[in-house]
């Protein structure tokens, strides 16, 4: 069994790393029956690959034999890549032993199509039945939801699984009919409101009887690819406030495509398009956390996110009436939305005026950062800056001028152009 | 001048601000008794931990503090940096004088920084209980070792508690030399001595004592952790902000390959 695992391993987690959801949090299953694994309150980064990204759950697919074709995806039937299938007890074995060995939070499975969606879906679900039933297991389990799979199967899958998600991956209709002809929006969309529902009558349940068993306690995500096909950032922000209010996703995420496939319907690219990835990401935050509106970022006239700078220094950019703002008086919702200070420190401020009036060191010291913050605020009417810019200027001073930094990531791209260019 | 100098618990340090409010005597130092410097001015009070007073203290801040911020006064003992005693004391002190709630009163210097280091201690903390690598011994024991960079370890032991109810566990902390074990009825605090062996020697497992299914759970970790990433992403800078060298020595998946 030794070498057969091993191989297995490496081939079913290569071809799940594109799924980006690592998150473990937001489960409230608690260690009662004295078994193994707790998942209440916070989800752990375990490790961090080098590309920087969380390791918190062992991410893999059961299998990844595939009757779909479709042409972003590396597991597609044409693809020339080795097979393999773990067993139901193979993946049992993984999980329980990384898990008491403190590695993992617990098990993201997901899988290729073989035979159709309930064949897949039933499989799925057996090894979360197994965890929670054979291993007393109370550790995070995240199962994919198979486009097509049966009402029945869902449902069961909510009552073992702490977060179902189904993937949309292509964020219009359109690039799916092209990508993926044997998948269709409504297929895709149809698991997701069920979920929503059962997601809505057991919190309506537990309200009645306080044993109604739990239904993903986690909720439900969904993850779209940046980069494949032609739709512009508004498109897809546009398409993930429709799934966070429709549906009340509690994640979409946004995976910057890593070329895998030569297939002339994609875009062509050479690299991840990381900053655009990563911009989006901030958007995101601004509509969940920050009280913005996705017609506030974009628009038709701006259809795409500015890579130099982040969304919320381009809303303020081209929101300069709103500014300067008073720290000493202004609101909690409009102290947000100054570039350089954070949910964080918008609390503090808010918590230390009630005792003394604040400056700019006072600011200072909680973390503002001053360096953006300045061109938008005054303390007690005193502003840090004697000049007036307009917003080109200071766009510029705050990109290159005062030896700001441009992040990293930035910096690397831009030299990567310079390398092709 | 009041220098005082107590035996380096909680509890003393709760018992240095009892005699102070006592004798009137606000302190010049505060010092655990094994650093003090005996001083020619002034006078030192060597103050001797007693559980009463220390205890009268406690009930007196529970009184006029919410649940976090007592616990980041004891954070900020856990932290461990000179200038502790100073700022605990500064604190109650702070709290005991004034009619009203002080916290969330950022402007007071010393409010903040017990905040800020109350984030510090708390991120080593969930570090730990991410950073922690268990090693299955033959007698099915799981075992790790750490060394923090503050002595979150009495901070972790409930995390584990709830999560490994039914394993035999320890984690043993190399640098302060003191581990605690769990038997799967309750955790106790245990001391490793060893006085020939290097704190870093201290508490590591041999792969002789390794049980027998060890090394193959290491080397699919390895494997997993290997092929989990994604190349063309490569972000150096990201992952050691994330994950910074002086924690890779206990990391199995940052050590040589076993394959």
């Amino acid at each position: 069994m030794n070498d057969k695992v091993i191989g297995k391993l490496k081939i079913l987690a290569d071809a799940a790393k594109y799924d980006v959801s690592c998150s473990s949090s937001g489960g409230k299953r608690k260690n009662e029956n004295k078994g193994l694994g707790n998942a209440e309150g916070m989800g752990i980064c375990h490790s961090y690959t080098e590309d920087g990204r969380c390791v918190s759950l062992l991410k893999i697919l059961l299998t990844n034999f595939c009757i779909y074709d479709c042409a972003y995806c590396v597991t597609r039937k044409s693809n020339d890549v080795q097979r393999a299938a773990f067993t139901v007890q193979e993946v049992v074995d993984l999980t329980i032993n990384f898990y008491r060995r403190n590695y993992i939070e617990g098990l993201f499975l997901s899988s290729g199509i073989f035979k159709n969606a309930d064949y897949t879906m039933e499989r799925l679900v057996r090894v979360a039945k197994k965890l929670r039933q054979e291993e007393k297991f109370n550790g995070y389990i995240h199962l994919k939801t198979i486009p097509g799979a049966s009402e029945e199967l869902i449902k069961e899958a909510g009552l073992y699984a702490d977060r179902l998600s189904v993937n949309i991956e292509l964020p219009s209709e359109q690039s799916l009919q092209s990508l993926a002809p044997e998948k269709n929006y409504s297929e895709i969309l149809l698991p997701m409101g069920s979920i929503k529902d059962q997601l809505v009558q057991a919190k309506e349940e537990s309200k009645l009887f306080k044993a109604t068993p739990k239904f993903a306690p986690a909720g439900q995500s969904t993850q779209l690819i940046v980069g494949a096909t032609a739709e512009s950032d508004r498109q897809i922000l546009q398409l993930s406030d429709q799934l966070y209010k429709g549906y009340s996703l509690k994640r979409v995420y946004y995976s910057g495509y890593v070329p895998v496939s030569t297939d002339s319907r994609l875009s062509i690219i050479t690299e991840p398009p990381i900053i655009r990835e990563n911009r989006i990401y901030q958007a995101d935050w601004l509509m969940r956390f920050y009280g913005f509106d996705v017609k506030e970022l974009l628009d038709e006239a701006q259809p795409n996110l500015d890579l130099d700078i982040d969304p919320k220094l381009g809303w303020a950019l081209r929101n300069r009436h709103f500014f300067p703002l008073e720290i000493n008086t202004a609101d909690y919702e409009m102290i947000l939305r100054v570039p350089g200070i954070g949910v964080k420190s918008a609390k503090n401020i808010i918590s230390a005026r009630r005792f003394a009036p604040l400056h700019f060191e006072h600011l200072r010291q909680m973390g503002v950062v001053l360096k953006r913050a300045k061109y938008f605020i005054t303390c007690q009417t005193k502003s840090l800056q004697r000049q007036d810019f307009d917003s080109e200027q200071l766009r510029r001073r705050i990109l290159f001028g005062e030896g700001s930094v441009r992040s990293a990531l930035l910096t690397q791209q831009l030299d990567l152009f310079r390398q092709v260019g | 001048m009041h220098f005082y100098t107590y035996d380096g618990s909680f509890e003393g340090l709760l018992t240095v601000v009892f005699e102070a409010y006592e004798r009137k005597a606000w302190p010049t130092a505060i010092e655990p008794e094994q650093l003090a410097q005996p001083s020619m001015f002034g006078e030192t009070v060597q103050v001797v931990t007693d559980e009463g007073k220390a205890n009268r203290v406690w009930q007196g801040l529970k009184k006029r503090l919410s649940a976090s911020a007592l616990e980041s006064l004891y954070y900020t003992y856990l932290w461990e940096q000179s200038g502790l005693e100073r700022l605990i004391f500064d604190y109650a002190r702070l709290v005991f004088d004034s009619p009203e709630s002080v916290e969330g009163n950022y402007t007071a210097p010393f409010v903040l920084q017990v905040q800020q280091i109350h984030k510090q201690v708390h991120r080593e903390k969930h570090r730990m209980e991410a950073f922690v690598r268990f090693q299955k011994t033959a007698d099915g024991l799981y075992y790790a070792s750490i060394s923090p960079d503050f002595n979150v370890l009495p901070l972790i032991v409930r995390h584990f508690e709830k999560r490994y109810a039914d394993q035999r566990w320890a984690i043993y902390d190399a640098s302060r030399r003191y581990g605690v074990y769990y038997d799967l009825r309750q955790t106790s605090f245990v001391q490793l001595e060893n006085p020939g062996v290097t704190p870093r020697q201290q508490g590591k497992l041999s792969a002789d004592q390794y049980d027998e299914n060890e090394t193959r759970y290491q080397m699919l970790w390895q494997v997993y952790f290997d092929h989990v990433n994604i190349p063309e992403r490569k972000n150096p800078k990201l992952h050691l902000r994330h994950i910074p060298r002086r924690y890779w020595k206990y990391l199995s998946e940052k050590q040589p390959r076993l394959l």
